[in-house]
């Protein structure tokens, strides 16, 4: 045990000397359009070697596309692909070795129980589970006094535990996760995402695709993606700094009056209803007496407004406005 | 405090020796926003199927809209619209033919529907999309259109399952909208759903863990008693104690 | 190689666990030659006779009561004409009508053979060759009986055996080589689809494609569990309609064996090949049965005697593989002909094989659409 670790540290070590000039994965301009719906428009971006590179948008995004064409399925209609320094069209069979891939709905056979479904995928990748044992045994380990289980039988959390084994049997250095957490409770949500954390140890780089929002703070840099179109791409807290403006969270005893009211403020810029309040912007960036005298009027109480930190979801919300309207 | 529109008392529903409902005891009052939440498996659908008159209850009392469910259920379904995330809509008709197809559905007359029709594409900005496919249209514009849909009979309760998972976010905003609109005027919406921030949306919530509701009450509260910020982390906190 | 025989074993591991999957590859073959056996072949037993006796002398009555007191026949009439034998089939009762020429006792005493034709109703061909073969058999064993009388001058008695109605005679045992042709097509065509467009459906195909297995270790890995488990088949098959229905294979089995598996590596090719068009389980099932079971049952000679149908259909049926199989295993089976005769079959099937292999491999996609 501790021998493997030291071995970590150490691979940890090297591979920040190499950082700086191996990128995992270069993007450039990479457009796929089926029949006349457009998936991707001009996607460029780059992803560091071991990190957890997270692309956040909603169901429809391109986001299952892009993966696609990262993992050698799909061709791009235009611009070039770099995944581990191969090209992927040119490189794909050699490519093909070094990924581990996890479709959106995860790929096991239904049929075969979960120990079956692991080793299939370990001799088809030319390995043992023996060999690989270490890397995967703080997640297989969950599921593994089930081993004789159909994997059919198996709880989503489950599944998506034995799906991660199985896409890393083979030691990939990059792990292509396509929403790997949805249709999965919030437990095992959690649990998942300390997993993958834990895995940058062993030096593999990982990307996640998610429709949630709050999963992007468990990312070491997210792109926004929606409508086919990257929005932006930084650390996180990077881009919920980047909220232009002053957020306030307001609540009141009905929250549907509240919304109608806040809109018919003169000084408000945008309310949008986020779970018990109200986020609301407003062209001075500050509250004053006016606006509750304003809002008891309109037949509210119980109001409460304090400022808050922009989420992921409000600065994704801005972004797409600003898309909209330029 | 109001009216309930749902009553459950003592509910227990078994399937042989496994029990799916253990003893459930809620209510869900009038024109609010119910958030029914729990992990894959803890026995939410099979709540929802009694409730909506799809299975009778092993034991114990269920009023819905004032009927029972273990003597009428035939009759609840009138009284209760669904709409769920994944089937909602016909993909192959279109708009308006959707409409007509699930207002003939409940009875409603030809005037009626041709009337509310006009009103609801009127409301959603639906004008130019009456005679397009529901294949054609985006994804978001589809949920809302389900939503209204499932509302168009103005049922006392409509059942929503994880409406909102996956849309962006300004079609989550109006979506919420939309519902926060439905339940001022006295219909009440019943979410079930495992996202949690779904959930935060809610009036109030109930947990249900292994058969049992094992929390139940408004957002703030609940994230205050468990001292946590968010609703997911009383979800973890109750189904991972330490 | 090792990858290789662990997609194999994956793949016997999902027939093995499906019950419904052995149910259609060993039930069904089971199933289908009993009760095709069973169906047609009752034993004679009472069998309505009537008899033309234009000699009506003493020979002519010993047969006829030889036949009648053997017990597999009872006499329905004496006809004078030979005008009287369709009314008589047609009242349905009659199987077969035994005419005894004129003069039969004389020939038979003068010139050492006189003939006897038996006439059967072709339209249950089943029941026809059944009677006729009994009957033939009670006369030639009263052709001993009165060779042995005069065992110096022996004498014959020739049975000439027709068929009204249908004049080639579809033998009971034709069912054989038509249920092989549709089980194969079934088994291979059907089941390979389906397997493949499966791993379509559950996403699984996506993670095999971006694994080091090979386009072809892949195909190859679906087409050999289906190969070896049709082979079982077929001598399954040949066994069961052995020792149920006692029938066995006139020509070199080892030839028929080999005409098999050609035939199976065809239907193999032909399910990869739906595989490649269907996009879902429900699609491939759609194609297999409506583009391949149906036209086999229908064209390829099984059913309906290929002379018969309608030039259209005749030429649709020169494109069906299952066609040249049948001709090839019928001729093997019932005729135990030799290669020589099939040899221009084989090479259609061959060709054929070649041609949906090649197409498959290039139509199956390292990539998804």
């Amino acid at each position: 045990m501790t021998e493997h670790l030291s071995r970590g540290c150490l691979a940890k070590r090297n591979s920040d000397r190499e950082k700086q000039m191996k990128k995992v994965i270069e993007s450039t301009d990479i457009s796929k359009a089926f029949g006349s719906t457009k998936a991707l428009n001009d996607i460029a971006f780059s992803v560091d070697e071991s990190e957890i590179f997270g692309f956040i948008g909603p169901d429809g995004a391109g986001k299952t596309t892009l993966f696609r064409i990262i993992a050698t399925l799909l061709l791009p209609d235009k611009g070039e692909m770099k995944v581990l320094g191969m090209d992927c069209i040119a490189g794909f069979k050699e490519l093909r070795k070094n990924i581990g891939y996890m479709p959106g709905r995860f790929s096991l056979y239904q049929d075969l129980t979960v120990e079956e479904n692991l080793n299939f995928y370990a001799t088809v990748f030319g390995t043992t589970v023996k060999k690989n044992y270490d890397l995967i045994s703080d997640i297989y380990s969950h599921i593994e006094p089930f081993k004789k289980r159909l994997a059919g039988k198996l709880s989503g959390g489950m599944k998506q535990k034995l799906a991660l084994s199985c896409a890393l049997i083979h030691k990939p250095k990059l792990l292509i996760l396509d929403e790997p957490t949805t249709g999965v409770d919030a437990v095992s949500r959690s649990e998942f995402w300390a997993m993958l954390a834990r895995l940058r140890q062993h030096d593999i780089t990982i990307i996640v695709s998610t429709p949630y929002m709050d999963e992007a703070m468990r990312c070491d840099r997210v792109a926004l993606i929606q409508n086919g179109s990257i929005l932006t791409v930084a650390p996180p807290q990077k881009i919920r700094n980047g909220f232009s403006r002053k957020l306030f969270m307001i609540k009141a005893s009905e929250k549907y009056k509240l919304i109608i009211a806040l809109r018919k403020y003169p000084g408000t810029v945008t309310a949008y209803p986020f779970g018990d309040s109200v986020h609301v912007t407003f062209s001075d960036d500050s509250i004053d007496e006016s606006l509750f005298r304003f809002l008891s009027k309109e037949g509210l109480s119980k109001v409460t407004a304090v400022e808050t930190e922009a989420g992921i979801e409000d600065r994704f919300l801005e972004l797409m406005k600003k898309g909209a309207t330029v | 405090m109001n009216n309930s529109v749902i009553t459950v008392r003592n509910l227990v529903k078994k399937f042989g020796s496994f029990v799916a409902n253990d003893n459930l005891n809620f209510e869900v009052y009038a024109g609010e926003i119910f958030g029914f939440l729990g992990a894959n498996g803890a026995g939410k659908t099979t709540t929802i199927r009694i409730l909506s008159g799809l299975s009778a209850p092993t034991s114990g009392e269920v009023i819905v809209a004032g009927i029972n469910a273990s003597k009428k259920p035939e009759e609840i379904k009138k009284q209760i619209g669904y709409m769920s995330q994944k089937f909602s809509l016909y993909e192959d008709l279109t708009v308006k033919e959707n409409i007509m197809l699930y207002g003939g559905i409940y009875g409603m007359s030809k005037s009626l529907i041709k009337e509310r029709t006009e009103n609801l594409l009127e409301k959603l900005n639906f004008r130019d999309y009456g005679n397009k496919l529901i294949a054609d249209l985006p994804l978001g514009l589809r949920q809302k259109l389900a939503f209204s849909i499932a509302v168009f009979h103005e049922p006392k309760i409509v059942f929503l399952d994880e409406p909102t998972g996956g849309v962006d976010p300004i079609t989550r905003r109006q979506f919420w909208e939309m519902i926060y609109e439905t339940a001022s005027r006295g219909i009440t919406v019943f979410v079930t759903t495992h996202y949690m921030d779904e959930a935060e949306y809610c009036d109030r919530i109930s947990i249900m863990s292994e058969a049992k509701i094992v929390a139940l009450d408004t957002p703030e509260n609940l994230k205050k008693l468990y001292n946590a910020a968010t609703v997911e982390d009383v979800f973890i906190k109750i189904a991972r104690p330490n | 190689m090792k990858r290789f025989l662990g997609f194999v074993k994956k793949e016997f591991l999902h027939i093995f666990r499906d019950y419904r999957t052995l149910f259609i590859i060993f039930g069904i073959p089971v199933a289908q030659i009993l009760i095709f056996g069973f169906a047609i072949s009752t034993d004679v037993k009472n069998a309505g006779v009537a008899f033309l006796d234009l000699s009506k002398d003493e020979t002519t009555q010993k047969l006829t009561d030889k036949i009648i007191s053997s017990g597999f026949f009872k006499r329905t009439e004496n006809l004078v004409s030979y005008d009287e034998i369709e009314d008589i089939f047609r009242k349905g009762k009659t199987k077969e009508v035994i005419i005894f020429e004129k003069n039969f006792e004389k020939k038979l005493q003068n010139e050492g053979k006189a003939s006897v034709s038996l006439i059967a109703d072709g339209a249950e061909p089943n029941t026809a060759t059944l009677v006729t073969n009994y009957t033939m058999a009670i006369i030639s064993g009263f052709n001993t009986d009165i060779s042995g009388i005069r065992a110096n001058n022996p004498i014959l008695i020739q049975p000439e055996v027709k068929m009204l109605y249908n004049p080639e005679l579809k033998s009971q045992h034709m069912f054989v080589p038509g249920v092989i042709t549709m089980i194969l097509i079934l088994i291979c065509a059907l089941m390979t689809s389906v397997t493949i467009t499966r791993e379509k459906e559950f996403g699984t195909m996506e993670v095999l494609l971006v694994s080091p297995l090979r386009p072809i270790q892949i195909i190859l890995g679906k087409v050999v569990p289906y190969f070896l488990l049709s082979f079982i088949n077929v001598i399954l098959i040949l066994v069961l309609s052995w020792l149920v229905f006692g029938l066995s294979v006139k020509g070199s089995i080892i030839l028929l064996l080999a005409e098999s598996m050609l035939y199976i590596m065809l239907s193999l090719s032909v399910g990869i090949l739906i595989s490649t068009i269907a996009s879902s389980m429900q699609a491939a099932i759609f194609i297999s049965l409506v583009g391949m079971m149906l036209p086999t049952i229908l064209l390829s000679g099984f059913i309906y005697p290929i002379e018969n149908m309608d030039d259209i259909y005749r030429y649709i049926s020169y494109l069906l593989p299952p066609r040249y199989f049948i001709t090839i295993i019928k001729s093997i089976m019932i005729k135990g002909t030799g290669f020589l005769y099939v040899w221009k079959e084989t090479l259609v099937l061959l060709s054929m094989t070649v041609l949906f292999i090649g197409l498959s491999v290039k139509k199956f996609k390292v990539r998804l659409e």
